[in-house]
């Protein structure tokens, strides 16, 4: 026996008899896997999870980590024993993954109700929301925003914008498959001359954000649906999303059960309840992101000013999976001169 | 104590912070060789990033320290200075606080938005600053690490007894020849540990470097490592860029341990800052300058986020009962950690000073310099790297999120041990001097000695290490973003989660609770020190 092999086992002989079987699913409860933001107190997570024990009689357990990458590699690192039923907070440029390991079950739900922009079938992942990365601007300090993603890149270098590290950030790797999916193999040419425009490059969302509303920059890399926030709980219309010609590329979320979930009956139960309305009506106001299948009411007007992509962008999560590294490698070479 | 008891006890408090990183790459190790892909080697990227890293790193620290020099001389000549006790615990501030609030608050003096712009705005310029770049990194990185050489180097000077001050004056000495003979040995006897220390907290440097350093070009490894970790998930490439940035940190650790010469401890009795030499009056005018500069240098950026916080909605914020829980998981997992620290830092600093009496004259003994610098390496192992490693440990016998405040405390108390014994080394090493052939005629030893020699003298420095333990863990995140959930959550925690989602101003809101909070610490930390004061 290897020496890792004897802790091991010896690891396990104590866990058994202090009692503490991870395995089991206790009755009559779920446990959800999903990102922090999700289960924050003005997230959705609490309303969902009061609706849900309401049609359920059961026990939600949201489990949090830090955001949808994180929730992979902790399904990773737990395998098969993992105790989640259901993971929810994955997005498209993961699924690929996330499929791959074979701890996902199809999910064998009704999807009929689900509308994204574009269309989405799949036999094991459900999305629940989606969202469109744009340039948000600050329009007490812009009159004349891009129009498009190559007036983005060729316009006046003395107007900067805030963007995402792709290497440590969702909404970075978001605009490097935006890039790619509009000037394909002249991407790496479209870096380099967008790069004099880029004031910093920020290993993530809040840290952009932050220089943005501070001032720093008049334009930063956010969601369509970010003015809406600023609409709704500021009472200002200062800050709006910029409209580009070529589309906007498209973030869709999705949950799925995993292999172990499918045994437990709430799995399916609480997946046909996700595209319901109970769960589509906490979304836009506390996610900040549009529903993807329908609300129980029309959505707060402040949705109807935001910009409405003539064009979805998306890239296939294989595709993204299979070219992730190297487009990396070629942002940070047309980053780097 | 016994005459081995001491030097075990140092090496059993390195053995503890060794099993906690080291175990971690086992960890991580194990589950490399269990299959998840092997390791293929630095590519020129890497070397890139690692050149960078350290090029940024000694800049750094240099100019940290250069500058922290004249700083620490002033304040020391100037015991009376209006406000120096509120200057000084103003300095602990910066390490308290999360990066992202400290890079706002730069950002909101130097930045293109800043005060200095509409300064310059003001006076008809027209240049715009430009701070993004290896400039706006060194800022930063002054920001954070001068006020603490200031301090550690305040602390050495501090240790000079008041013979050497009243000699001195009678013997007629220039300034030159003053700080050539009496404040460059003190100083030169702590600064090696003090330059390592700053080197090591820049080198890991994650958030500053990528949102002040203005594109990929100016990547540290610790970014390398998040993102093989995080983003890539390839364990192998993480635990090779954690062994890299080990291996970089004690080559330098080497070199500044040779440029340091060992010297030799004053024997008097009293620490006193009384001082009778009388300066020039363009002296004492240069010293002010320093100070209000210095003193402007690291208030300006925390008085951008008071201002910005002062626009929070306190009267929501404040009945805000998750934000109360917030405050006091972060008081309680910051106390405990603090104490475990001390505990350890003061295991250490009196295991090296033994080897160290024990050795007499010569050069250091190899135990003595691992004693001294090898529980500062636990700061370039990323707290993500110690996170995972354990998480992979632990996942099969407990459930790891049950985990998060042990190891919270853990590896807060870890990273906080480098600091501690910077605070404790200089005051420990005097009063063992002054007394060890004392107690050795008197027969005093063992808990003893401790309680009747040591503990009065150590009472200050042992309050100072506490209260600076206690704010670096208070700032803390890295190790909560890995093992947090919904049961630990603390105040940056809690700060980045609002930032994250809008909440600009509530986050500003907790940077200026949290700011508080620390500067109530520094406060009740002098407090202690006062009444140890007056009980001599």
């Amino acid at each position: 026996m290897r020496p890792v092999q004897t802790i091991h086992a010896l690891m396990l002989a104590l866990a058994a008899t202090l009692g503490a079987n991870a395995g089991a699913h206790a009755a009559g409860k779920l446990t959800v896997y999903t990102y922090e933001s999700f289960t924050a107190e003005w997230g959705p997570g609490p309303k969902v999870k009061e609706a849900f024990e309401k049609e359920c009689a059961c026990t939600v357990d949201f489990v949090a980590v830090a955001d949808g990458v994180a929730l992979l590699n902790r399904l990773k690192l737990e395998g098969a024993s993992t105790k989640a039923d259901i993971v929810l907070g994955l997005d498209t440029n993961l699924t690929f993954e996330a499929a791959r390991t074979g701890l996902f079950a199809p999910h064998e739900t009704d999807v009929s109700a689900v509308k994204i922009p574009g269309g989405f079938e799949d036999d094991v992942f459900v999305p629940y929301d989606y969202g469109y990365f744009a340039v948000v601007y600050d329009s007490e300090k812009m009159k004349d925003p891009p129009a498009s993603l190559k007036a983005l890149i060729e316009g006046d270098p003395g107007e900067k914008i805030v963007i995402q590290d792709p290497r440590t950030s969702t909404p970075g790797l978001g605009l490097l498959l935006w890039v790619k999916s509009v000037y394909g193999d002249d991407a790496g040419k479209a870096w380099e001359k967008l790069k004099g425009r880029v004031l910093t490059v920020t290993p993530g969302w809040s840290e952009a954000y932050g220089l943005f509303t501070k001032g720093e920059a008049p334009m930063v890399l956010s969601y369509t649906t970010s003015p809406a926030y600023h609409l709704i709980a500021d009472k200002s219309d200062r800050y709006k999303a910029a409209s580009f010609d070529e589309g906007h590329y498209l973030q869709v979320e999705v949950a799925a059960r995993t292999v172990n979930g499918a045994k437990n009956p709430l799995s399916a139960q609480f997946l046909k309840f996700m595209i319901g309305t109970a769960f589509q009506d906490a979304i836009p106001e506390t996610n900040w992101m549009y529903p993807a299948a329908a609300t129980s009411a029309p959505l707060n007007p402040a949705f109807d000013q935001l910009v409405k992509p003539a064009k979805t962008l998306a890239l296939a999560p294989q595709q993204v999976f299979e070219n992730r590294k190297n487009w990396i490698d070629e942002w940070l070479l047309a980053m780097s001169k | 104590m016994p005459f081995r008891a001491r030097q075990l006890s140092g090496i059993l408090a390195l053995v503890l912070l060794s099993l906690l990183a080291g175990g971690a790459l086992m960890g991580l190790v194990f589950e490399v060789l269990g299959g998840v892909g092997g390791f293929t080697g630095f590519d020129s990227y890497i070397w890139r990033i690692a050149r960078f890293t350290l090029l940024q790193a000694s800049l750094s620290t240099l100019l940290s320290v250069i500058l922290a020099l004249p700083l620490a001389r002033a304040l020391h000549a100037r015991p009376d200075f209006p406000g120096r006790s509120m200057i000084l615990r103003l300095f602990a501030l910066p390490l308290a606080l999360p990066a992202l609030v400290a890079v706002l608050g730069i950002t909101s003096i130097y930045g293109r938005n800043g005060l200095l712009a509409a300064g310059m705005a003001y006076l008809g310029m027209h240049q715009i600053p430009d701070i993004y770049g290896l400039t706006g990194i060194l800022l930063a990185h002054i920001f954070f690490n001068l006020p603490l050489a200031t301090r550690l180097i305040l602390a050495s000077l501090d240790t000079i007894p008041e013979d050497y001050w009243k000699l001195a004056a009678q013997l007629g000495m220039s300034e030159p020849t003053r700080f050539r003979l009496i404040e460059w040995p003190a100083i030169l006897r702590n600064l090696p540990g003090i330059a390592g220390l700053i080197f090591m907290l820049c080198v890991t440097s994650f958030t500053v470097v990528l949102t002040l350093g203005g594109g990929p070009r100016a990547t540290t490894l610790e970014v390398a490592i998040y993102q093989a970790l995080h983003f890539d998930f390839d364990i192998a490439r993480a635990v090779a860029l954690t062994l890299l940035q080990l291996a970089l940190t004690l080559a330098i650790l080497a070199f500044l341990g040779l440029a340091g010469r060992p010297t030799e401890e004053g024997q008097t009795f009293r620490t006193t800052t009384r001082r009778f030499d009388d300066p020039e009056r363009a002296t004492r005018l240069f010293g002010s300058v320093l100070i209000a500069c210095g003193f402007l240098f690291v208030a300006a950026p925390i008085a951008g986020t008071v201002v910005s916080g002062a626009s929070a909605d306190f009267g929501r914020l404040l009945f805000e009962p998750v934000v109360w829980r917030a405050i006091m998981t972060s008081i309680c997992l910051g106390a405990a950690a603090a104490f475990l620290s001390v505990l350890l830092a003061l295991a250490l600093v009196s295991s090296r000073e033994h080897v160290a009496t024990a050795r007499g004259y010569g050069p250091a003994r190899p135990l003595e310099r691992v004693l001294d610098l090898g529980a500062s390496l636990i700061l370039v192992v990323p707290p993500i790297v110690i996170g995972a490693g354990w998480f992979i440990l632990s996942r099969h016998y407990v459930d790891p999120f049950s985990l998060a405040p042990v190891m919270v405390v853990a590896v807060n108390a870890a990273m906080a041990v480098p600091f501690a014994f910077r605070v404790l080394r200089p005051a420990w090493d005097t009063m063992a001097a002054r007394n060890n052939r004392l107690c050795a005629q008197l027969g005093i030893a063992g808990w003893t000695r401790f309680r009747l020699i040591d503990w009065p003298g150590l009472k200050r420095s042992l309050g100072a290490a506490f209260a600076f333990a206690m704010a670096l863990s208070l700032g803390d995140l890295g190790t909560i973003a890995l093992f947090g959930n919904d049961t630990v959550q603390t105040l940056p925690y809690l700060l980045l989660q609002r930032m994250g989602s809008y909440r600009t101003a509530d986050a500003a809101g907790l940077a200026l609770i949290l700011g508080i909070l620390c500067m109530g610490l520094m406060m009740l930390a002098d407090r202690a020190q006062g009444d140890a004061d007056a009980g001599r």
